[in-house]
C-alpha cells in the first residue's frame, strides 16, 4: 500500500517544473476573472495568485485558511523565496471565494492520493484538472496540504516563473542580455553596471509576458527564507482582542439568532409551539426548519433563552435505539460474517497464521467517538438583499460554503458571496459537507430582512458534531521463532478504510489490513489526522503487545522489522533523544509510538506515571518528525506540539457516547479536555530528509496516544485496549 | 433600569436585562468583541476579564452583579495608544496563540497570576492556568509566563 503512496509521490515531485503552468497562465477565463476581483489601481497579476504592485507591494491571494497554523506565513516564504521578493512589502489575504481561486494544484494533489488511479490522474492535463477542481468548488484547507501541494507545486513555481518573467522584462528595458541579470529583495540587479530596476517598474510589462513553462526551483542551500521561523502574521493581532472571528461579525441591524436541532440524527423537527419563546423579552421570530427550530432575537442572550423556553417535538428517524454499545456490537457483527469491503497488504496471511511454530496473539480494540471541540463554536453571519445573499464567517473551504449556500438558498452561485473570517479553531470541523449552519442560515436569511447572526451554543456544537468515528478492531498476529512478526492481520471496523491515508510500515512477510465498513446514524467528519488516531493506536499498540510477547524491548522489536530508511531513523533519533532505556524516576516509565500520515512520520516518547486516583499524568514527550523539509520551524513545532497535546488531550478523556440515538455529552463539563497542568514539557526535533514535502498541522497528533497507552502498560503491565484511558483506570 | 459600571476605566451603563451576562454586554452592548463566548457555562475560560482586579469569567456573571464594578477585558489591557504589556509582548515572542481565539482569555488568566505572584512556580502556574486552548499552545503559555515573570525582575516592566 505504501508503495502505490511513493509511485504518486515521485510523480508529484517531477511535476515541479513541468506542465504546472498550464493552468496558472493557460486559463485565460480564470486569470481575466481574478484580475477583475482583485485588481485595485496600480496593480498587476501574475496567474490567480500574485499581484504585484507598481508601489512594489506583493500580494499573494492564499486560497487556504490560516487557522493558526501558519500557512499563510509558510506560503509567502515559499513564493518569496522563489520570486526573491522583498520580505518588508509581502502580504497575504484570502483568495475571494470565487472559482477562479478554486485550488488546482491542490485538487491535484488531493485527486492523486486519494484515487485508486494514480497514474491516470497523474497523468491528466492541468487544464481538464482545473476545471474538475472548479467544479468540485475545491478551496480546501485540509489533509495538511497547504505548504506541501499549493505551496510546493504552486507558489514556489509561481515566484520563479514570475521571477523569470520580470528578468526578461528588465533585460529589454536595460539592453544587456538575460544571464547577466540577478534579482534580490525585489529588484533585478545588473551588478556589471550596477543598475536596477525595481519589480514595480516592470510588473506592468512583465504581466503582459507569456511565462516560461520550465523553471529550475531553487537549491535548499539557497534559500533565504525558507526554513526560517518567520513570526507569523496573524500573531499580533491575537494578543490584544483585535482578531476578528466568525463570531465577532457585526453589521447595521443584526439580529442574532440560535438552534435547537433534532437530539437523534436522522430526526425531523415534527412540532413547535414558538408562543414561549415570543415571550421573551427581545425575542423576535421562531422558524421552523426540516430538522431543527431557529430563534431570532436582538441578542445571543435573548435567542438562547427564547430557545430554552422551547419544547420541540421532534422524530428519531428511525435511530432511537441506537447506543455506543449497539455500534459495537453491529462492527463485531460484520468482523464475524468475514466479508471485508476492502483488503490492503501482501502475503498469504491465512497460512502463515497456521503455520507450525509460530506463537499466536490476538487483542481487541475499541475507540470512542471524538468531537473536534474548537474553542470558537459555530457562528454564521447571512444577509439577502436585493436578491443577493452574503455570508460572513470562517470556514475550511470558503468556496464549499459559498456553494452550499447557494443550494440551501436556491440562488445561483453568482448571487451568493462568501466573505472568509478567521477561524476559532477548526480540526477538521468546519467543512461544508457537513456544516449544517450553513445550510440554517442560508434559509433563515432568506425569510428576514436583516443581516442575521446564527451562533450554536456549545451544547448545540458538542452533541451535534461530525464526529472521529467510533472504531474497533481485531488484530492478529504470528510470531516466528528468530521472534519476528510472520503475520499481521487487522480487521477494523468503522466508515472509511484510511489505508493508503496511513501505511504500515513494518517489514513483515504477510500483512492483511481489512476494512470493514459500518456506519451509524451519526455524522462522522475529518477530526484532525483523520484516520490515523485509530490506525495508529492500534497499530502502535499491538506492536508493543507483540515486543512484550517475544520478550523484546519496544524500540529493539520495532527496529528488527524496519529495514534502513526515515521511519527506522525517525525511530532511533526519538529513542536517543529521549534517553530511551536510561533510569527513571521510581513509579515512571516511557512508552513510544511512530506512525505515519500525509506523507509525514513522526515518532514520540513519552514519560507518564500515574495519579492515586488512577489517571495517568505526563511528565515529558519527546517528537522526532520527519515531514522532509521545514519550511518554518518554530510554527511547525507549534504544530507537532499541539498535535501531541491534542493526542493526549483525546486518548486520556475524551468521547462521546450514545444513548437512544442521541449524544450524551453536551459542554466542557462532560467532554473533558486536557488543560494546562497536565500538558507535559515537549521537546521536538525535525530531520530534514529532503524527501518529498509531507504535511504537519496533524501528524503529530497520532503517535501520543498509543505511546502513553505503551507507557502505562510498562508501569503496570495492564495493556489499555479501549479508550480513553479514564475509563480504563476507573475500571 | 441601567446599570452603572466602569469598563476599562470609562463609565459605562448597561441597558440590557439584568440577568444578560456580562459577556453579552460586552460585546454585544459596548461592541468589544476581544472577550469571547466558547462554552456559556464558565469551563472553558475563553470569556475571562478582571473585575476590580479578580479574574472572572463573564459568561455566567449576570450584569446585575457588576453593578459599580471596574471591569477590565482585553482591549483595556494594552497602555494608551495600544502598546503592548510586557505579557503580550512574551506572547507574540514565544509565537504562543495558533488559531488565537482564547488567547484574550488566557492572556487576562496569565495578567491576573502575575499581577498577585510576579514570579510563580510551575505548581502556581498549573493551579491559575485552568482556560482551555484546544489548539495545545499550554507549553508555550507556561514558557512565556516564566520568561515575563523572569523580566519582571526590573520594575514596572509590566504597568498592567
Amino acid at each position: 500500500m505504501g508503495m502505490i503512496r511513493r509511485t504518486f509521490l515521485i510523480g508529484g515531485a517531477a511535476l515541479v517544473g513541468g506542465g504546472i503552468f498550464a493552468v496558472q497562465y493557460g486559463d485565460s477565463a480564470a486569470k481575466s476573472q481574478a484580475a477583475k476581483l482583485t485588481d485595485g489601481t496600480g496593480g498587476h497579476n501574475f496567474g490567480t495568485w500574485l499581484r504585484i504592485g507598481e508601489d512594489d507591494t506583493v500580494t499573494i491571494y492564499s486560497p487556504h485558511t490560516d487557522i493558526g497554523q501558519g500557512s499563510n506565513t509558510g506560503l509567502a516564504q515559499m513564493l518569496a523565496e522563489e520570486l526573491d521578493a522583498d520580505w518588508s512589502k509581502l502580504a497575504v489575504v484570502s483568495a475571494p471565494a470565487e472559482s477562479a481561486f478554486a485550488n488546482v494544484v491542490l485538487g491535484k494533489g488531493f485527486l492523486s492520493e486519494m484515487s485508486g488511479y494514480p497514474g491516470i490522474i497523474g497523468a491528466m492535463p492541468m487544464s481538464l484538472l482545473g476545471m474538475i477542481t472548479r467544479q468540485l468548488n475545491l478551496q480546501i484547507t485540509g489533509g495538511s496540504s497547504a505548504l506541501r501541494f499549493t505551496g510546493q507545486h504552486g507558489l514556489r513555481v509561481l515566484g520563479a516563473g514570475t521571477r523569470a518573467a520580470l528578468i526578461e522584462t528588465a533585460a529589454g528595458r536595460m539592453g544587456v542580455p538575460a544571464a547577466e541579470l540577478t534579482t534580490a529583495d525585489g529588484k533585478v540587479v545588473h551588478a556589471k553596471s550596477g543598475k536596477s530596476l525595481r519589480y514595480g517598474e516592470l510588473a506592468a510589462e512583465a504581466a503582459t509576458r507569456s511565462l516560461s513553462t520550465k523553471v529550475a526551483l531553487k537549491d535548499p542551500k539557497d534559500f533565504k527564507h525558507m526554513g526560517k521561523s518567520v513570526p507569523r502574521f496573524d500573531v499580533p493581532a491575537k494578543v490584544n482582542g483585535s482578531a476578528q472571528y466568525g463570531m465577532d461579525v457585526v453589521k447595521p441591524g443584526m439580529r442574532v439568532a440560535t438552534v435547537i436541532a433534532a437530539p437523534v440524527r436522522g430526526g425531523k423537527l415534527l412540532s413547535v409551539d414558538p408562543k414561549p419563546a415570543l415571550a421573551i423579552v427581545g425575542v423576535e421570530k421562531v422558524i421552523s426548519l426540516e430538522s431543527a427550530v431557529v430563534v431570532v432575537a436582538k441578542g445571543y442572550w435573548q435567542a438562547l433563552k427564547g430557545a430554552r423556553a422551547l419544547a420541540p417535538k421532534f422524530s428519531d428517524g428511525g435511530n432511537g435505539l441506537i447506543t455506543t454499545a449497539t455500534v459495537f456490537a453491529e462492527q463485531d457483527k460484520l468482523r464475524a460474517e468475514g466479508k471485508p469491503t476492502k483488503t490492503a497488504g501482501a502475503g498469504d496471511v491465512d497460512a502463515a497464521l497456521k503455520a507450525d511454530n509460530v506463537k499466536l496473539l490476538e487483542a481487541d480494540y475499541k475507540m470512542p467517538f471524538l468531537h473536534h471541540a474548537m474553542m470558537e463554536p459555530f457562528a454564521l453571519t447571512a444577509h439577502y438583499k436585493d436578491g443577493h445573499l452574503d455570508l460572513w464567517g470562517g470556514m475550511q473551504d470558503p468556496l464549499g460554503a459559498k456553494a452550499a449556500a447557494a443550494t440551501s438558498s436556491g440562488l445561483s452561485a453568482d448571487k451568493v458571496t462568501f466573505h472568509p473570517m478567521l477561524i476559532g479553531g477548526s480540526f477538521g470541523r468546519r467543512l461544508p459537507m457537513y456544516m449544517e449552519i450553513v445550510d440554517q442560515v442560508a434559509r433563515v436569511a432568506m425569510q428576514v430582512p436583516y443581516p442575521v447572526k446564527l451562533i450554536w451554543s456549545r451544547e448545540e456544537e458538542v452533541s451535534q458534531g461530525a464526529y472521529r468515528p467510533q472504531s474497533s478492531a481485531k488484530l492478529t498476529a504470528a510470531l516466528g521463532p528468530d521472534g519476528k512478526i510472520t503475520a499481521w492481520r487487522n480487521d477494523f471496523a468503522q466508515p472509511e478504510d484510511g489505508l493508503r491515508e496511513v501505511p504500515f510500515f513494518y517489514d513483515v512477510p504477510a500483512v492483511a489490513r481489512r476494512h470493514f465498513k459500518q456506519v451509524s446514524n451519526q455524522t462522522v467528519g475529518a477530526w484532525r489526522s483523520v484516520n490515523a488516531t485509530q490506525h495508529g493506536f492500534t497499530t502502535e499498540s499491538f506492536m508493543d503487545e507483540l515486543a512484550h510477547t517475544a520478550g523484546a524491548d519496544p524500540v529493539e522489536f520495532r527496529l528488527k522489522h524496519l529495514k534502513p530508511g526515515r521511519h527506522r531513523t525517525v525511530l532511533e533519533e526519538v529513542a536517543k533523544r529521549s534517553g530511551w532505556g536510561s533510569p527513571l524516576e521510581p513509579g515512571h516509565a516511557r512508552g513510544v509510538a511512530v506512525v505515519e500520515c500525509f506523507n509525514t512520520i513522526v515518532g514520540q516518547v513519552i514519560e507518564a506515571s500515574l495519579a492515586d486516583d488512577g489517571t495517568p499524568k505526563v511528565h515529558k514527550a519527546f517528537a522526532v518528525v520527519d515531514c522532509g523539509t521545514v519550511v518554518n520551524p518554530t510554527a511547525a513545532e507549534g504544530q507537532i506540539l499541539g498535535g501531541l497535546v491534542m493526542g493526549l488531550s483525546s486518548g486520556i478523556g475524551e468521547a462521546i457516547t450514545l444513548d437512544k440515538g442521541a449524544v450524551q455529552q453536551s459542554n466542557f463539563s462532560d467532554y473533558e479536555v486536557l488543560k494546562l497542568a497536565n500538558a507535559p514539557a515537549v521537546d521536538v526535533h525535525f530531520i530534514n530528509s529532503g524527501a518529498e514535502m509531507g504535511g504537519i498541522g496533524e501528524p503529530g497528533l497520532p503517535p501520543a496516544t498509543p505511546a502513553l497507552a505503551n507507557a502505562l502498560f510498562a508501569l503496570t503491565g495492564k495493556r489499555v485496549r479501549s479508550l480513553p484511558i479514564k475509563d480504563q483506570a476507573k475500571a | 433600569m441601567a446599570i452603572e459600571a466602569k469598563v476599562n476605566g470609562m463609565p459605562v451603563s448597561f441597558a440590557a436585562e439584568p440577568d444578560t451576562p456580562l459577556l453579552w454586554a460586552i460585546r454585544e452592548e459596548l461592541g468589544m468583541t476581544g472577550t469571547k463566548f466558547g462554552c456559556g457555562i464558565a469551563a472553558c475560560g475563553a470569556c475571562s476579564v478582571h473585575i476590580d482586579g479578580e479574574i472572572t469569567r463573564s459568561c455566567s456573571l449576570p450584569i446585575s452583579d457588576v453593578a459599580g464594578k471596574s471591569i477590565t477585558t482585553i482591549e483595556g489591557l494594552s497602555g494608551a495608544e495600544g502598546t503592548l504589556t510586557a505579557l503580550q509582548q512574551a506572547w507574540i515572542a514565544h509565537q504562543v496563540p495558533q488559531c488565537g481565539y482564547c488567547q484574550s482569555g488566557q492572556i487576562m488568566a496569565a495578567a491576573a497570576l502575575l499581577a498577585k505572584t510576579p514570579k510563580p512556580t510551575d505548581a502556581d502556574i498549573d493551579a491559575a492556568m485552568t482556560n482551555i486552548c484546544r489548539c495545545g499552545t499550554y507549553p508555550r503559555i507556561r514558557a512565556a509566563i516564566h520568561d515575563v515573570a523572569g523580566a519582571a525582575a526590573t520594575p514596572a516592566a509590566n504597568p498592567a
